[in-house]
């Protein structure tokens, strides 16, 4: 019996050697004990956070996001929001807060970005330089500081809005923000609108047919103007014919605070500025770095064909130049939404701030405002690179 | 003219060479080639010229010509200057100066900080500089260093105990920085291993928990760890702030340096793997002694951009109520008897950071150069 048994385990162990000798086995094995261990952590936390919640006495829910906030946001140019309102619709209010930023500066740090770029570029040693310190300088301190510079200077050296600085055009600068004039809209601005969508539908078709032509024939129309033409005279034409439904409300002194327009709040501006022009450095060296990495051969074949120097740069430079500068693009774009978390410093109402800041402290429901802050974020962060990745897929060299 | 300037006196081959002329060499013709070589060049150049002087000359006198460097409180400080508010009061920093470096920490426990500082830096050393004599030995004392640092500051063990939370200022900075960059690097590592791996478990795990990470601003985790990490722990066991928070940067900044690895990993070509299978090496073997460090050599750009991101990241910690240099700063400026210099607070932490960010990106290009063994 005993020798039995013994020669049962040694083959067990024989059998075990004999998987883990096997790579495929193997692999398998260190698959499922990780699932294990990673299941079981999974269900330990769990079951700590039910255990945790139950002994102070709260509950997973999100009841909580119908029940009046009780808080004031200053800054909601979407929709209307008072203190009488719900959670949810303050988180929307932050939601749409963190878009709004994120859009903007997007926008002013590409543009920035791109030029300060061209600028690093120059042949002009004086202008170079400058523009180097300027990118060392700004990329090696935190953002945060940098968002409470600019919020400092706006708050603490503009005047007050009664000596507020009129730069023209009913343009004011003052400590409680920037007033410009609003546009408003009359019947009939809907026509031009939609006139204004005809015309870029009508341009893109345009393009089409001019690209075939060009395959055809070889013939070439002059694609930009024509397409700018269409585009600006339509709407013109449209605007004119209704009776220009638009007009411009100008902000105007009234007590301690301007009235009307649309006021730049100090908050906002902060936030913007100090992101743009922080996420612009990254953005200039990856240009300067796109730019350079396009061979000088490819610049000297384009004119040896024959080409005009700015059908060099549009046909063979920029999309060389912008295949290597697209991915790194897209993680700055990333940073910049992501960056916008730090309005809570200044007060600027955006997601964290509303839903994952005084929400969270009025309600005491941590899990489910984090989960939702987070959830915000993860939907935003694919959804911006699920459209670079396509724009990168759709400039990618397309080999045959 | 004279006969002697015609070319035809001499031999041919035999003149002497002329001069380069005048305006193509020296000041004047590195300035016609740099500055003046076209119409928009000129025009660039002085608006150029023209910003520098509205900005610098004003900057230099506020910070340095007309500042003040000793006072007792602000308004003695105005006094001093020539018009109120006109110049930089640095004697505010220089009255805070010990805050600044050590916040809170007990002043009977400072020789601590100090210890660990000089530790640190016998640490780096080697990590650095690699033709330090008995590098190979420094290792072990690298690998140990957190955690000699950890129990000199904290305590215990021998050591009187000192509460985390007063622990601020440059000395949180560097400990969430020198904690985060440490124990990142490994983690990174593996878990940009696990995502090149050919077991879809292993591989699908670390993709979920690196897109998560990298999805998700750092604000947002460090509100997790101040709020509801401790749902997550155990009852009864409870984590201080700092430690829920070194978890947390170090956990964020690792997703960051496991992309950064991916990249290096994704630059070598098959045939490095295929040679190591050829050589009969193991997976460890391989990755060790052919892959790894092929990969991170690629990938020292972009780790140590990593790092001084994450360097610069530690001042978000001010939001959660901890006093990195900023937080020191924020609070000190609630002094009435100093309120209102903000610009010089701002302007103090800016250099700290900067000098601190401008010098590791300066060295990763030294060892980019250095490493760089194409052609």
């Amino acid at each position: 019996m005993t020798t039995l048994a013994g020669a049962r385990t040694t083959d067990d162990r024989n059998l075990i050697a004999r998987l883990w000798g096997n790579q495929e086995a193997r692999s398998v094995i260190i698959q499922i004990i990780t699932m294990a261990v990673v299941l079981a952590l999974v269900v330990l936390v769990l079951r700590n956070i039910a255990i945790n919640l139950e002994a102070i006495g709260k509950e997973f829910n999100f009841n909580f996001l119908g029940a009046p906030a009780a808080y004031d946001i200053s800054f909601s140019p979407f929709i209307e929001y008072t203190s009488r309102h719900t959670h949810l619709r303050a988180a929307v209010v932050g939601i749409l807060n963190t878009l709004l930023v994120a859009a903007c500066g997007i926008l002013l740090a590409s543009v920035m970005g791109f030029i300060m770029g061209i600028m690093r570029l120059s042949s002009n040693w004086l202008i170079s330089r400058m523009v180097y310190v300027f990118i060392e300088f700004a990329r090696n301190v935190p953002i945060l500081l940098h968002i409470l510079l600019v919020h400092g200077i706006i708050v603490t050296t503009l005047p007050p809005p009664r000596q507020a600085i009129d730069i023209g055009a009913n343009f004011f600068v003052s400590n409680r923000g920037f007033f410009v004039p609003a546009p408003v809209f009359q019947d009939g601005a809907g026509v031009v609108g939609i006139v204004f969508i005809i015309a870029i539908i009508a341009a893109i078709v345009f393009r089409r047919w001019a690209k075939q032509v060009q395959d055809t024939t070889g013939k070439i129309y002059p694609v930009f103007s024509i397409c700018t033409a269409i585009i600006v005279g339509a709407t013109l034409l449209a605007f004119a014919v209704m009776g220009a439904p638009m007009s411009w409300e100008i902000p105007e002194l009234k007590g301690f605070n301007f009235q009307g327009g649309l006021a730049l709040k100090p908050e906002f501006l902060a936030l913007w500025l100090a992101l743009s022009y922080y996420t612009s450095c990254f953005i200039a060296e990856i240009v300067r770095a796109g730019i350079l990495a396009v061979s000088h051969g490819q610049t000297e074949a384009a004119r040896a064909l024959g080409l005009q120097p700015n059908r060099t740069l549009q046909l063979v430079i920029v999309p060389q130049a912008l295949r290597v500068i697209i991915p790194p693009l897209t993680s700055q774009y990333l940073n910049i939404t992501k960056n916008s978390s730090l309005a809570i410093a200044i007060g600027y109402m955006d997601v964290v701030a509303t839903i994952g800041g005084i929400s969270l402290m009025q309600t005491g429901k941590e899990m489910e405002t984090m989960a939702i802050v987070i959830g915000v974020y993860l939907v935003l962060s694919l959804t911006i690179s699920a459209f670079m990745n396509w724009f990168n897929r759709k400039m990618k060299l397309k080999e045959r | 003219m004279t006969e002697s300037s015609t070319p035809q006196d001499y031999v041919p081959g035999t003149h002497p060479d002329l001069p380069p002329p005048v305006g193509t060499t020296g000041a004047i013709g590195w300035a016609r080639k740099n500055l003046f070589s076209s119409p928009l060049n000129i025009a660039l150049t002085l608006i150029s010229v023209y910003i520098l002087i509205s900005i610098i000359p004003p900057l230099v006198d506020w910070a340095l010509v007309k500042s003040v460097w000793t006072a007792e409180n602000r308004v003695e400080c105005w006094g001093k200057m020539e018009e109120p508010e006109g110049a930089a009061c640095w004697a505010f920093v220089k009255s805070r100066l010990q805050l600044f470096i050590y916040g809170f920490y007990p002043q009977a426990e400072r020789w601590r900080a100090q210890l660990s500082f000089v530790l640190l830096i016998f640490a780096i050393l080697p990590v650095l500089y690699d033709k330090l004599p008995g590098r190979k030995h420094w290792f072990w004392y690298v690998v140990a260093f957190p955690f000699i640092a950890g129990w000199l500051l904290v305590g215990g063990f021998g050591l009187t105990p000192v509460d985390t939370d007063q622990i601020g200022g440059i000395m949180l900075a560097l400990v969430i920085g020198v904690t985060g960059i440490s124990f990142s690097l490994p983690i990174g590592i593996a878990l940009a291993l696990g995502r090149q791996s050919n077991m879809p478990v292993l591989r699908l795990l670390c993709v979920l928990f690196i897109e998560f990470m990298r999805g998700i601003p750092l604000i947002a985790f460090l509100f997790v760890a101040s709020t509801m990490l401790n749902y997550f722990m155990p009852p009864g066991t409870a984590f201080d702030l700092l430690m829920r928070v070194l978890i947390v940067v170090t956990l964020f900044a690792a997703a960051y340096i496991a992309e950064v690895v991916r990249g290096g990993l994704q630059g070598l070509s098959t045939g490095q793997h295929e040679a190591a299978d050829a050589l009969g090496l193991n997976y460890w073997k391989a990755q060790r002694l052919i892959i790894l460090p092929q990969a991170l050599k690629i990938s020292i750009p972009g780790i140590v951009n990593t790092f001084i991101g994450l360097f610069k990241d530690t001042t978000l910690v001010l939001i959660i109520g901890m006093f990195d240099p900023l937080g020191v700063g924020r609070a000190a400026l609630a002094d009435a008897e100093w309120a209102g210099l903000a610009r010089e607070v701002y302007l103090f932490v800016a250099m700290f950071f900067f000098i601190c960010c401008f010098s590791m990106s300066r060295y990763s290009l030294y060892l980019e150069r250095k490493l760089h063994t194409g052609h």
